[in-house]
């Protein structure tokens, strides 16, 4: 079993267009370098200088992981991490 | 073209009008590019110059129109003192490319403005409104 990630309209151009890929690992880190070594180029679009992009939102099931550990949150089989970049602007 | 209903028009100019001076937002769902079901959302930042959805009632709107089969077809927000056009903070966060952006102005209490746009890459791309009685 793995670990469900959603990807957002705006990303799926690194997925071949799928709106959902699996990825493994034990850290939301270790997923995103999972996911990187599936689909190259999607780690800079979610993270910059070793921190989650502030613009982009990313869920554990149904928590903001800003509210967890961030990247360092654990993540386990069966979990579904959601990727949708934050509406915004001035 | 953004072809929109006068009644979803006047609900997004009522949710500008109450929210003032700070800025107003939300989505417009449908499907098949129809703007349909109005959702105002809470302007996380409570700002005159900014706006941010939060991010849980994003992620719960989000999953709605995923299971609901629809799409943010509109997605608008509220300039306070300035016109309605996209500023350059609008252009760096856009990332719906298929959203129509809609912007309105309150700086006027007796006047509306009312503009769509597209920001694709970068780049605004101003649009028609139709209204529809």
């Amino acid at each position: 079993m793995a670990i469900e990630v959603r990807i957002p309209t705006i990303l799926r151009n690194y997925t071949d267009g799928a709106k959902a890929v699996s990825a493994e690992g034990k850290t939301l880190e270790e997923l995103i370098g999972n996911l990187e070594s599936r689909h190259p180029g999607i780690k800079d679009r979610l993270v910059d200088q070793g921190n989650l992009r502030r613009f982009v939102n990313v869920y554990l099931n149904d928590e903001d992981v800003r509210f967890l550990g961030g990247l360092g949150t654990p993540v386990t089989d069966g979990d579904t991490v959601t990727v949708l970049p934050a509406v915004a602007g001035g | 073209m953004l072809s929109i209903s006068q009644e979803l028009v006047d609900k997004i100019v009522s949710h500008a009008r109450a929210d003032h001076p700070d800025e107003a937002c939300g989505v417009i769902a449908g499907r098949g590019g129809v703007p349909e079901r109005f959702i105002p959302m809470e302007n996380a930042e409570r700002s005159p110059t900014f706006y941010r959805f939060d991010s849980l009632e994003q992620l719960r709107v989000w999953r709605e129109m995923d299971d609901r089969d629809e799409e943010p077809v509109v997605i608008y927000h509220s300039h306070t003192a300035t016109e309605a056009y996209p500023s350059r903070t609008d252009v760096s966060y856009a990332s719906e490319p298929d959203a129509h952006y809609v912007l309105v102005s309150t700086r006027e209490e007796n006047a509306v403005e009312f503009r769509s746009f597209r920001i694709v890459d970068g780049v605004i791309t101003e649009e028609e409104v139709r209204f529809l009685p």
